[in-house]
């Protein structure tokens, strides 16, 4: 017979982790709180799942779960994708805990490369993982002269980057991983989110936690802390903007997905996060390709 | 009566660079063995000699890149003013070096970032002292490379596209534009052909004596020594074998070895 999970025979491994490893990655998770941006070093252990795959943010969550947790699991906004109901039913599985696709019920949200749309609340917990912690790497491939850069505040050269997009494309192009500086302190790599999601970080009420698997990095953002996108003065910070609406929900201030539809060309734009569109969709808002058979509510059996 | 000549008044002015005693050794291996000199601004001092004579190592440690194993290096930092430069901390030395210094390498990959384009190469130091303003680089960056005589057109081309001249010219743009006061030169024309090589050194002796620069130039070419250089050290086997003017020592060598050099120049 399976041992519950609060049981001491479970105490040892519960969520996959052995104790002292959790214990070592918490302590990391508390200087990442104490020093906001900051890429704590950490022991990564080696996960069920290929690095590049979320071994970093698995093992915040392991380290971070207990048996009262709510769990949310989404890949690129959505529920339902492959990566996460695999992370999600693991979790179900080592840590007995209840799994949900509501926003707002969760307590630990793991995502790759989105913000939920719906505000998060004090006492949630949003999981990221991290391929590329280090923000200036693509300029400076050296890990000593990139720490001395954050330790002495030397960030000029980022807009190297930035002045770059500029004289390439008109405007300040780069869509994913915007840097950005938190605290007015460090500057940290937002993981591969889109720029859209940027401003939801500063000020925002939940703990943001990055876990990096392959590069052994812990860093976090702590609650109502200030996250800057870096800009210039005459070329500010903007986001994406749609043309269209949601096809299915219609909403008009979400981060839309352009699905393909068949080899003659039609598209259509949905809402990259599977709950809040359906949420809408129950809720009575009604887009212009509603009735899709894209548009069927599944409820995934966890 | 107060018409005091410029000589005299910048010979009395306090020095920019004062090396004093400097050694540095690799194990039992010398590199460079008590240098002792002065620069003062706007003076450009040549450091001749053959390969493995210390050259490299003395503008090493003299630019704050390699600490010395004795002696001391001190530089007229205008925060601090006269300073050991070892003696500040790192950040305000890496500081100091962003904002005062420039150091034009040999070979411009090591002195460029070969993934960005030209412009964003030269304009890299602006942002580096915190200037955050596009459109105010970017005229800043074209002017320069119009300075460094170089198609404006070409701004937004990657490193690896442009000649090795024309890299070098890059590298002296990026390493001129943030206005600084010393500039380390390793060899700044090596590896380019004759036409060039003239080209570059008429511009680069134009561009210091309208700039008021001092500069460190290390040559093992005694034509660059002479167009370059208002002074000449004579490096050998790790210890300075003669100093002077330049046209003192190369047209009246005292010690064999600069004798030895000035006469194994080839004649056309």
């Amino acid at each position: 017979m399976t041992a519950r999970p609060n049981q001491p025979e479970r105490y040892y491994n519960y969520a996959y982790l052995d104790e002292q490893t959790k214990r070592m990655i918490r302590r990391s998770i508390l200087k990442a709180l104490a020093i906001p941006g900051y890429q704590v070093p950490f022991g990564s252990r080696e996960m069920p799942v290929p690095y590049g795959w979320g071994t970093g943010g698995i093992q915040l969550t392991a380290a971070i779960i207990g048996p009262d947790d709510v769990y949310k699991c989404i890949d690129q906004g959505a529920d339902d994708t492959t990566n996460a109901v695999s992370i999600r039913r693991f979790f179900a599985q080592v840590a007995d805990v209840a799994v949900t696709e509501d926003t707002g019920k969760a307590t630990i949200i793991q995502t790759r490369h989105r913000i939920p749309e719906q505000p998060l609340k004090a006492g949630q917990v949003l999981v990221f993982q991290v391929p590329q912690p280090e923000p200036l790497r693509g300029l400076e491939a050296r890990e000593t002269e990139t720490r001395a850069m954050h330790a002495y505040e030397e960030y000029g050269l980022q807009y190297v980057s930035l002045y770059e997009s500029v004289a390439t494309y008109g405007r300040i192009a780069s869509t994913v991983g915007y840097p950005t500086m938190v605290d007015e302190r460090y500057l940290m790599s937002p993981s591969p989110i889109p720029k859209f999601d940027n401003p939801k970080m500063g000020d925002n009420e939940a703990i943001l936690l990055f876990g990096a698997g392959r590069e052994k990095r812990i860093y976090a953002v702590p609650p109502h802390t200030s996250v800057r996108s870096l800009d210039f003065e005459d070329y500010p910070f903007e986001t994406q903007t749609w043309e269209e609406d949601c096809a299915l929900c219609g909403a008009e201030e979400s981060y839309l997905d352009e699905v393909v539809l068949d080899d003659a060309g039609t598209r259509m734009f949905v809402c990259s996060d599977s709950h809040f569109c359906a949420d809408r969709r129950a809720a009575g808002h009604i887009g212009p390709m509603a009735d899709h058979e894209l548009a069927a509510l599944e409820t995934e059996p966890a | 009566m107060n018409a005091m000549p410029k000589a005299i008044a910048i010979a009395q002015a306090a020095p920019l660079l004062r090396v004093d005693k400097l050694t540095k050794s690799y194990g039992h291996v010398v590199g460079c063995r008590d240098v002792s000199f002065e620069l003062r601004r706007g003076e450009v001092l040549g450091v001749v000699g053959e390969s493995g004579s210390g050259k490299t190592t003395l503008l090493n440690c003299i630019s704050g890149r390699l600490p010395p194993s004795s002696g001391a290096v001190e530089f007229d930092t205008s925060r601090f003013g006269l300073t050991d430069i070892y003696g500040l901390n790192e950040p305000d030395r890496r500081r100091m070096q962003r904002e005062e210094w420039g150091f034009v390498h040999q070979n411009p990959r090591d002195g460029l970032r070969m993934r960005v384009s030209g412009g964003a190469n030269v304009a890299e130091p602006l942002m580096n002292l915190g200037n955050r303003h596009y459109g105010k680089m970017r005229s800043a960056t074209i002017e320069w490379l119009e300075r460094v005589e170089l198609d404006t057109r070409r701004i937004d081309d990657k490193p690896r596209n442009f000649s090795g001249g024309m890299q070098q010219r890059i590298q002296v743009a990026r390493n001129l534009i943030h206005g600084p006061r010393l500039v380390f030169m390793d060899e700044p024309t090596g590896g380019l052909d004759v036409s060039v090589q003239a080209r570059l050194l008429d511009l680069l002796r134009e561009l210091v004596r309208d700039l008021g620069l001092a500069v460190i130039i290390v040559t093992h070419d005694m034509a660059v020594a002479r167009l370059m250089a208002d002074r000449l050290i004579v490096m050998k086997d790790g210890f300075v074998v003669e100093t002077g003017l330049t046209d003192q020592v190369l047209d009246d060598p005292q010690h064999p070895y600069s004798q030895l050099l000035v006469s194994s120049v080839l004649q056309i």
